[in-house]
């Protein structure tokens, strides 16, 4: 019988959830590394024992960890070292000053499509590092860095993050990354070029609302099947372009509230689509106290809520922007995690849902892995 | 031998016990220290001096014979009774919230 694997991120540590493929009850291993902030966990889609963790501390820096066993054991990988490549210059800081490039975290591990050993890291301050040597050394793929656009760039109010990365199953030199707050760009040349894709998006926070750059976009995702088709919460608006980012077009429909910061994919129907609404900016948290998960079957535009299990009442939790995944079993599983660190599974595409646990530290990320 | 007591986050990192014992070549100094911890546990390299900078990271606090030693020089003498082994060098995580 098939099962799947949870990877949990959290602000004192990493926690690992276990099920057969009822998802009904769940193992719960963890923490590991206990007392650290770990923003991201994911594992190889072609060897899911290579699991990679993003450790960090605000005292003692970052440590990439790396298990061979699902996560059963770990061992440090390498020396820490992230090193932009050459003079790293500076970017805006919040008050518009120039500000010298700082590396502080790895907020996302994308691990290969093809080879366990090669992993891309998503950093603050904002670059993208590539590992072929699996997360031994690191290499700056310093063309995104070095886009023409790059010393404007200005933190969110989480940093000036490298949060999203989508690597293109059909074309292996296709890739898509985002920053706060800086928006999205792509790469046809497997990381070399880099072309800002936020064409279509407009942010009330910056001077000029359609800028090429400036957007603080939340997440981006992508199905599988349909990698042209992207999917974006931004700080603001629900958007959608269907030409693999040259374009967007705004798809919030009838939702309570545009804001947000998860965004995914239904597993077989790349049309169906999942948000949290978060009321504000300035309030982060679900609208009305009530935490409810939207999904259009349209792509967006056309939302209904999914409350069957969820807390309606008195909830005030946040759902950050990499804390919501998707199984590929059928009916596909949709897990998402709380700033109140409450891990919610739906078996059922979001019909109901249960909490896989409860009172976990502040989940910063989630992911599923679907095992044989 | 030079004596090295680890934050409780570095210990279960090295996968060490509170204290951890070196041979520093040459001269006893925050720098030979430090370069002899980082070879003997790799990976707690960056977690104490910046990868890149090779500066104290803001708060790591260095700590020997009651005395806070963090904004000495890294080049200058640890004090003799930590070059013989008789003190630890202590290296603590500044106290914050969290």
């Amino acid at each position: 019988m098939s099962a799947v694997r949870v990877l949990v991120g959290t602000k004192k540590g990493a926690f690992i959830l276990t099920s057969d493929g009822s998802r009904t009850h769940w193992d719960v291993s963890g923490p590991h590394f206990p007392g650290w902030e770990v923003y991201h966990v994911k594992g190889s889609p072609i060897d899911p024992n290579r699991l990679y963790a993003s450790q960090t501390s605000g005292w003692f820096g970052q440590v990439i960890q790396r298990s061979s066993d699902g996560g059963q054991t770990w061992e440090p990988a390498g020396s820490n070292g992230f090193m932009y490549d050459g003079v790293p210059g500076t970017h805006k800081w919040y008050d518009g000053t120039p500000h010298p490039w700082e590396f502080k975290r790895v907020w996302h591990l994308e691990p290969s499509l093809t080879n366990p050993d090669t992993v891309y890291a998503g950093v603050e301050d904002a670059a993208l590092f590539c590992s072929t040597d699996a997360a031994q050394t690191w290499q700056e793929l310093p063309g995104l860095r070095g886009h023409v656009s790059g010393p404007s760039w200005q933190p969110g109010a989480g940093g000036l993050c490298l949060h999203t990365i989508l690597l293109d199953p059909r074309d292996a030199n296709r890739m898509i990354i985002a920053i706060s707050a800086a928006g999205a760009f792509r790469t046809d040349d497997a990381g070399k070029t880099w072309r800002a894709i936020n064409r279509g998006l407009k942010s009330a926070g910056i001077p000029d609302p359609d800028a090429e750059v400036g957007h603080c976009v939340h997440h981006i995702a992508m199905h599988r099947s349909r990698p042209r088709a992207l999917f974006m919460q931004k700080h603001w608006d629900v958007m959608r372009s269907n030409d693999a980012g040259e374009s967007w077009q705004e798809v919030s429909g009838n939702l309570p509230t545009d804001f947000g910061f998860v965004i995914d994919v239904h597993a077989h129907e790349p049309n169906t689509i999942y948000v949290v609404p978060i009321k504000s900016d300035s309030e982060h948290y679900p609208p009305e106290g009530k935490l409810r998960v939207y999904r259009s079957r349209t792509g967006g535009d056309e939302w209904e809520a999914l409350t069957n299990g969820l807390p309606q009442r008195d909830c005030y939790v946040n759902v950050l922007r990499d804390a919501m995944a998707i199984d590929s079993l059928d009916p596909c599983g949709v897990y998402f995690g709380t700033t109140g660190g409450q891990v919610y599974v739906s078996a059922n595409a979001g019909d109901k849902w249960t909490a896989a646990v409860r009172d976990l530290p502040p989940v910063l990320s989630v992911e599923v892995q679907t095992l044989p | 031998m030079i004596h090295v007591v680890l934050p409780q986050h570095l210990r279960t990192l090295a996968r060490v016990g509170r204290e951890v014992a070196l041979q520093v070549e040459g001269s006893a100094t925050q720098r030979s220290v430090l370069d002899a911890l980082e070879a003997q546990y790799p990976m707690l390299r960056g977690t104490i001096r910046d990868s890149a900078t090779q500066q104290r990271r803001p708060l790591v606090r260095f700590f020997a014979c009651e005395q806070d030693l963090s904004n000495e020089p890294p080049d200058a003498p640890l004090p003799d009774a930590v070059a013989t082994g008789r003190e630890p060098f202590l290296i603590v995580g500044a106290m914050a919230g969290g």
